[in-house]
């Protein structure tokens, strides 16, 4: 018999199903129920600004692989999601332009320039977002986030920050829901949406509960501190979408367990603090990303215990 | 008892799919006598023999053919009679070639007439006993081929009071040492007794998955005769049978880092090699046949086998009706562990515990993407490692910051590359780390 070519490599020599590719399509899906939402509330414009979005985050990306030499990252999906992301945090209002501008910055700066997927030290979507408010910014407040037709005037968070007449609010379950009279940005406006989401995240293992119940625990508890209706505060702006889906980032959170609760009470502590002190009325965007910066650190800081090795606390009472 | 506590196991792991179902319910089967083997000198970590007879001589099975050298070394025996063809250097399952004697057989599996039943071993001196053990070839089949005298022979200054037989089989495919325990339960728990004896250990443990009732069944009943023997259940993970995580799940005690299983209190050793050790202090018979399963995606017939060492894995293959499909991975062991072989005419050593043999699909592995911060394999590491950045820093050639990860504590069970979702070869490159470091550190020492 001739010797069959045998492959030679080193074990394992099995895999788990589960790849890059599989977790982005997951949370496309768990994206899916906010889209719904987002294109009942706001109709075409919905449908229009996250098909800009995604196309030019995919663009960018391909278009960068091409001219550097690399083989074609589209297929992972992360562009998808992160064009997706993008498109949720923009305002009804957006122009196509600014759509495209935002994708390209998201994936073309922050996260190719750092080196792709897995080296962006920040979320790109968050980025994008944050690189547009403040390169147009009135494009990015306010009233953009109302469509044309609406009664009121400003988003929910608008309303308490600008002390404008509390009557105009939606009730605790309008926010919850999101389908009548709560407006902010596309993808963020129905909690019960993005928990749906969310729960489908942890329920099939691709995020852990720890950020995202951390993060909104935080800002459920700072905000009774602070005398405000809490959940109102958790229903309210970008928190849900952000709890579940931005600050779970693979690449720019601590993927420690004691990692996961510090990072998400930091990005619940500053998203509170903006949201009560600071000029802004929403501040998911930026704790998020101060958040991610602050990462790395607390990685290296909260390393798990190796087996066969004392607890360090230990080690240092007995040298005491 | 053990049904109602809380499964015993450690931190982290993971659960590929089981795989066992084609030869767990198969029964066990003798394989052909071989019409040629070949023994080599080196099957145990350690110095490997000398061969001790020459082309031309008559050997008997059993019959000693390679003479220890040294105390961390064992001999090895002839598995058939007949002539010796050649003393030579041969293909062995780690890779290389390996001085080898290979014997030709005669058909008649004449025993050794020197090999005779040793009687009771109650009243002996337990130093006797580890010597029958270490003349009788015994290493741990489990994997590590680490010669069991030595693990039995606990220095004075150290405290074991717990013996722990493995038998967990977290191996995904492998089911010998299932076959093993359902078969052979009385004689496992007597070569536990053995050892307990030789060390003078009272408490002693057979920890086993929970996914093989039947063998906790059996395993139960065989200990309920002995007095301070318990069958301690585990919960299904790999690698629970992994030395440090067996230990960490029976005793609840962590092997601190960079010392042995015996500075936790505890000797870990196989079921059988427990098997083993019963059949050559109290029947005399050195260490020539062993079990082993040969399955896969590509085998017709796929079983367990009670085997002679230094039969081809083509033979064994062959009696399993051969392959179905062409076959294109071939592994010595379990997926996880077991090492690929580039050729079927390597023999089986005491380590080998399955001839797997996978197709195509299976043989090709998913091409590596960048790694995206997951942290999939920091929490299966039952080491709690964080491989992703031990290969970040391995890749970088930046070897001092692997050791601050403590890439040195990796005990290189494979479950960060199985788990990786960008489909990296983590192990792969903390096994490089741990190899340079290790070789920098003994550089530093002279």
């Amino acid at each position: 018999m001739s010797e069959p070519k045998l492959i030679v490599s080193s074990s394992p020599h099995v895999r788990d199903k589960e790849t890059t590719a599989s977790i982005m399509q997951k949370v496309v899906i768990a994206l899916i129920p906010a889209f719904a939402v987002a294109c009942y509330v706001y109709g075409w414009s919905a449908l229009m600004i996250t098909a800009v979005c995604v196309a030019s985050t995919c663009l960018t990306e391909f278009l960068i692989d091409k001219a550097t030499g690399k083989p074609n990252s589209v297929k992972d999906w992360s562009a998808v999601v992160t064009g997706i992301l993008l498109a949720f945090n923009l305002p009804v209002s957006a122009p196509w332009w600014l759509c495209f501008v935002g994708g390209a910055f998201a994936i073309g700066i922050v996260k190719m320039c750092f080196g792709g997927l897995g080296s962006n030290f920040m979320n790109p979507a968050l980025s994008g977002r944050a690189f547009l408010l403040a390169c147009w910014p009135t494009r990015m407040t306010g009233s953009a986030y109302i469509p044309a037709d609406a009664v009121t005037t400003a988003t929910p968070l608008g309303i308490i920050k600008e002390g404008l007449d509390a009557s105009m609010l939606p009730s605790t379950l309008d926010m919850f829901l999101g389908t009548s009279g709560v407006y902010g940005a596309i993808g963020e406006i129905s909690a019960l949406a993005l928990l749906i989401g969310g729960l489908y995240l942890i329920f099939t293992k691709v995020i852990s509960w720890r950020i995202p119940v951390t993060y909104i625990g935080t800002v459920f508890v700072l905000s009774m501190c602070f005398g405000q209706d809490p959940f109102y505060q958790i229903f309210a702006g970008g928190l849900m979408l952000g709890a579940f889906f931005m600050a779970t980032d693979y690449v720019s959170s601590p993927n420690t367990v004691l990692g996961q609760f510090i990072f998400a009470f930091g990005c619940g502590l500053l998203t509170v603090i903006i949201r009560q002190f600071g000029g802004y009325p929403e501040g998911v965007s930026y704790s998020i990303l101060l958040m991610n910066v602050a990462a790395p650190l607390i990685q290296k800081y909260t390393a798990p215990r190796v087996y066969g090795y004392e607890k360090k606390k230990k080690k240092e009472s007995e040298a005491a | 008892m053990a049904k109602q506590s809380a499964l015993k196991t450690f931190l982290g792991g993971v659960h590929p799919p089981q795989e066992k179902e084609r030869t767990a319910n198969e029964p066990v089967r003798e394989a052909q006598l071989p019409e040629t083997v070949v023994i080599p000198m080196s099957q145990h970590i350690g110095a490997p023999c000398s061969p001790i007879v020459k082309v031309g001589d008559y050997v008997y099975t059993g019959q000693k053919v390679g003479e220890a050298q040294g105390f961390m070394s064992v001999p090895v025996h002839a598995s058939i009679s007949g002539t010796v063809k050649a003393v030579e250097e041969r293909e062995h399952p780690n890779g290389n070639r390996v001085m080898s004697v290979v014997i030709e057989s005669d058909g008649e599996d004449i025993l050794d007439p020197s090999i005779k039943p040793n009687g009771d071993y109650h009243g002996r001196d337990p130093k006797e006993i580890i010597k029958m053990i270490q003349d009788g070839g015994i290493v741990g089949i489990g994997g590590a081929t680490f010669p069991t005298h030595v693990k039995l022979s606990i220095p004075p200054d150290k405290h074991v009071d717990t013996i722990i037989l493995n038998g967990a089989e977290c191996e995904p495919y492998i089911t010998c040492d299932d076959h093993l325990m359902r078969r052979d339960p009385d004689i496992i728990v007597k070569g536990l007794e053995i050892i307990m004896y030789a060390t003078g250990v009272k408490q002693g443990y057979i920890g086993i998955e929970d996914n093989k009732p039947e063998a906790i069944a059996k395993m139960q009943e065989a200990a309920a005769k002995s007095d301070g023997i318990d069958v301690a259940v585990l919960k299904t993970k790999y690698p629970q049978g992994a030395e440090k995580q067996l230990i960490k799940a029976v005793t609840g005690r962590e092997v601190p880092s960079g010392a042995l299983p015996a500075d936790a209190g505890a000797v870990v050793s196989n079921v059988g090699t427990a098997a083993q050790i019963y059949h050559t202090v109290v029947e005399g018979m050195p260490f020539f046949q062993k079990m082993l399963t040969c399955t896969g995606s590509c085998v017709k017939d796929p079983a367990t086998y009670v085997v002679r060492l230094g039969d081809s894995f083509q033979s064994i293959i062959d009696q399993s009706g051969g392959f179905t499909k062409e076959p294109r991975k071939l592994i010595s062991g379990g997926p996880m562990m077991g090492i690929a072989q580039f050729t079927t005419a390597v023999p089986i050593i005491k380590s080998t515990s399955g001839i797997l043999c996978f197709d195509k699909e299976l043989a090709e592995l998913p091409e590596p993407t960048p790694c995206i911060k997951c942290g999939r394999c920091a929490h299966v590491c039952p080491m709690h490692l964080q491989p992703l950045y031990i290969q970040a820093y391995s890749l970088r050639d930046r070897f001092d910051k692997a050791d601050e990860y403590h890439a040195l504590d990796c005990i290189e069970c494979g479950s960060c590359s199985y788990i990786c979702p960008a489909k990296r070869p983590l192990v792969t490159s903390i096994r490089t780390a741990k190899r340079i470091i290790a070789a920098e550190k003994r550089k530093a020492k002279k």
